[in-house]
């Protein structure tokens, strides 16, 4: 028995693969597929003109619920790298991305499949795996993009997996790298003030979307709008959090753009308590410092509306800050050790600076 | 000191922080001692704990499932035994469901990815059928991962990709009931034991082409009538966004089968179609979510169109009647879905069938009509109304309505539906 559509198949066959011949000739760039703008963001500043990227969301766009769509697969279909969160955030949408693409490069496994949160650790590990608590990540809470601590611990395993993608330009990856980090660091001090006024600060969340922010900045998460993860806000809950805030005030009530900003502004007005409402990730990626920029707004919404002008903490910095100000050279042995970085912070430059 | 010389000219630039260098300088020397101090901990304690890592679990290469529990309580106007669609033989599953509270189909599928060259997967039914639990495979497929250019090879038991609802679970649909023309031409849905070859273009405007061999065994192809591929399907989908906000699919699916003494049960009889089936279908869908956030709000256009043409003889089994049959007949359904506040949606359906039958009598008289053939005009429709309560991502409460005339006489039907899905978070096509 033959196909009736035989013929027809084989012809297109032959002329989409001359296509794909010729594609391949110009295949010096790598074609990256990031899930969220921070990972296209961060593999545009060390790719530089090597990457050819997309982003299938945008910040207006709640990660967890993102349809399948065509545009999708097409665009998975020929990329070289996916780069995405992991830890389950994309559960519901990437794996038919990947199934239907036909494209082993990025299949699990394969070198073009890069989960950011495999590099990190995660926090908010559930001990038991039941529905009941909401939509629980087993792997942990996979929005590690909120502290630049986790951004430079991605960005060094992200220039090792470019290298190895395309070696010719390992040069520029680790050059471009290194002026990424740089740059963290130089703000890392510039911001200093503005992270020292928030130490310890109560912080309302409308989902457990900040928690790396919460321990990049030692914010204190007293509770959440949602309640449970991934379910709205109720009145019952609402009200709960209202009396809540009497004994225990928190200092501001934060939530993302995406998120319905009906809650955090019905609590706000009932219990005085400013609503901080911040992009929940960079808005325009191609953008040169798109990443720095957006934990910079982060901290001027924070900090603009917390009422901390009186920071009476001495000036010193926090954990997270003084691990990204040791560099980048004990990021392998973390990822080995899963702790702190052993390198010791360079005597010489700390002497270096001018009392 | 190179890689502290910009901090160096910010610090010393920056006269807010002068005051504190020196506690900055503390700090890092005490950070620096308490991070050898842990690291050499670690390092000690580290073979130990490296050792129960590494130990392997034996669980940790079962499959992931999930179960779908699926449930109703329905209520109709008219005697459920009497639903027939006039102008077409049905397949076993196109009726309607128990009255009264039943469970539906509860559904698990189990699925992992089998080495780095293929996937794999099974979806077995559990079901209800006048007091007897059937238990069906309804697919259990293996499908390639690695071979490359875009091209999948899919082989087993699954649903055809000749319509865009076909694919989906019952599970999946926007309603508690399949659309009449998928009643009428499908027996609810196709699946069946064969190959599937697609390819995805390397191009930004998704384009998907493939074909299908089946064995032929399953309605409507019936029989087996050649012992190689008893029916085939060919298939192509474009897809792409108008922008941010709204994306979109089409489709366009060709069907192609000789069934043999393929068995429907009429109202009185049984009748068996032996000729040639054809059928072409186009789908489309639109979906709008306000900056593409699917979490609040959005809204689905979905509708398909199938037109069938089928050619050759009919026999009732129990009269021992015959005829000859040529058959064209279409249908199609159109339905909005909107999700108008995190948790609740409502959606709107219409369906509609028409039929243009004929057939000259070998044995007996008015043989059509005898199988239910004859539609003396008549064309079935339906409008569908539902609201649907989502607790979460892996439950819903689903009320629908249906206004029905499938039939001369016009039904009211209420259905309450629960879905619940547990164990692993599946992820949807669109």
């Amino acid at each position: 028995m033959k196909f009736r559509n035989h013929v027809n198949m084989k012809n297109i066959i032959t002329v989409f693969a001359a296509a794909l011949l010729s594609q391949q000739a110009l295949a010096d760039k790598l074609s990256v597929f990031a899930c969220e703008p921070e990972w296209a963001a961060l593999v545009t500043e060390i790719g530089g003109a090597q990457v050819e990227v997309t982003s299938a969301t945008t910040a207006m766009q709640d990660p967890h619920q993102i349809q399948a769509r065509p545009s999708l697969i097409a665009k998975v279909r020929q990329a070289d790298l996916v780069i995405c969160s992991g830890a389950e955030l994309e559960v519901g949408w990437l794996p038919v991305l990947t199934q239907k693409s036909g494209n082993p490069k990025i299949q699990s496994g394969s070198n073009g499949y890069f989960m950011a949160s495999d590099y990190v650790e995660l926090l908010d590990k559930p001990s038991k795996a039941d529905r009941s608590e909401g939509d629980v990540h087993m792997a942990g809470n996979p929005h590690v993009h909120t502290s630049p601590t986790n951004m430079l611990r991605v960005a060094s395993a992200l220039t090792e997996r470019l290298s190895l993608l395309l070696p010719g330009n390992k040069t520029l990856f680790e050059s471009n790298h290194a002026k990424l980090e740089q740059s963290f660091r130089e703000a890392t001090v510039r911001w200093q003030p503005k992270i020292q006024s928030l130490k310890n600060k109560k912080v309302v969340v409308y989902h457990s979307y900040w928690i790396y922010l919460n321990k990049w900045l030692q914010l204190n998460q007293v509770a959440t709008l949602e309640p449970k993860p991934g379910l709205p806000p109720t009145s019952g809950h609402l009200s709960q959090l209202v009396t809540q805030m009497t004994t225990d005030k928190a200092d501001f009530i934060l939530y993302a753009t995406y998120n319905d900003s009906k809650p955090a502004e019905w609590l706000s007005n009932k219990t005085g308590i400013p609503a901080v409402s911040v992009p929940a990730t960079v808005e325009n990626w191609q953008e040169v410092n798109a990443l720095l920029n957006w934990y910079e707004s982060i901290l001027n919404s924070l900090t603009g509306n917390a009422l901390t002008k009186n920071a009476s903490t001495p000036l010193a910095m926090n954990k997270e800050d003084s691990f990204l100000m040791a560099g980048s050279n004990c990021h392998a042995r973390i990822r080995k050790l899963g702790s702190y970085c052993s390198k010791p912070v360079d005597k010489d430059s700390i002497e270096g600076v001018p009392a | 000191m190179k890689k502290f010389l910009p901090l160096t000219l910010v610090l010393a630039t920056n006269s807010v922080f002068a005051d504190d260098i020196s506690a900055l300088k503390q700090e890092f020397e005490q950070m620096k001692d308490q991070y050898e101090k842990r690291i050499q901990a670690l390092e000690d304690q580290g073979s130990s704990s490296v050792q129960t890592k590494s130990q392997p679990q034996v669980n940790a290469f079962n499959p992931s499932i999930s179960l779908i529990l699926d449930g109703r309580f329905a209520s109709y106007k008219n005697n459920p035994d009497q639903y027939k669609l006039p102008g077409f033989l049905l397949g076993d599953e196109s009726g309607l469901s128990q009255e009264g509270f039943a469970i539906g189909e509860s559904e698990m599928t189990l699925k992992a990815n089998v080495d780095q060259d293929f996937t794999g997967q099974m979806t077995v039914s559990f079901g209800n059928d006048a007091g007897e639990t059937t238990t069906d495979i309804e697919e259990a497929f293996f499908e390639t991962l690695a071979l490359g250019n875009g091209f999948t090879i899919r082989g087993g038991r699954f649903k055809s990709a000749v319509g865009y609802l076909n694919q989906q679970h019952a599970h999946a649909w926007d309603f508690a009931d399949a659309p009449l023309v998928y009643s009428a031409l499908w027996g609810g849905g196709y699946s069946d034991d064969g190959l599937r070859l697609s390819w995805i273009a390397p191009t930004d405007l998704f384009l998907e082409l493939g074909v299908e061999g089946f064995a032929g065994e399953h309605f409507p192809s019936g029989g087996n009538a050649s012992t190689g591929v008893g029916a085939k399907v060919a298939f192509i989908n474009l897809g792409g966004d108008f922008d941010e906000s709204q994306s979109w699919q089409t489709g366009l699916g060709y069907y192609t089968a000789d069934p043999n003494q393929r068995e429907s049960a009429t109202t009185t009889d049984t009748a068996s179609f032996s000729g040639g089936s054809d059928v072409t279908g186009i789908s489309a869908v639109y979906k709008w979510a306000p900056n593409g956030n699917y979490k609040e709000r959005f809204f689905k256009l979905q509708t398909e169109y199938f037109y069938r043409d089928e050619s050759g003889t009919v026999f009732l089994l129990t009269s021992g009647d015959a005829t000859t049959y040529h058959g064209k007949q279409d249908g199609y359904y159109i339905e909005g879905v909107y999700q108008f506040v995190e948790q609740w949606r409502t959606g709107l359906r219409y369906d509609f069938l028409s039929s243009n039958n004929h057939g000259e009598d070998l044995i007996g008289t008015n043989v059509l009509d005898e199988a239910g053939l004859a539609a003396d005009g008549y064309d079935p429709e339906r409008i569908s109304a539902m609201l649907e309560f989502d607790p979460s991502e892996f439950s819903r409460i689903r009320l629908q309505f249906n206004h029905d005339k499938s039939y001369q006489d016009t039904d009211n039907q209420v259905v309450l539906q629960y879905t619940m899905s547990l164990g692993t978070h599946g992820a949807h096509t669109y």
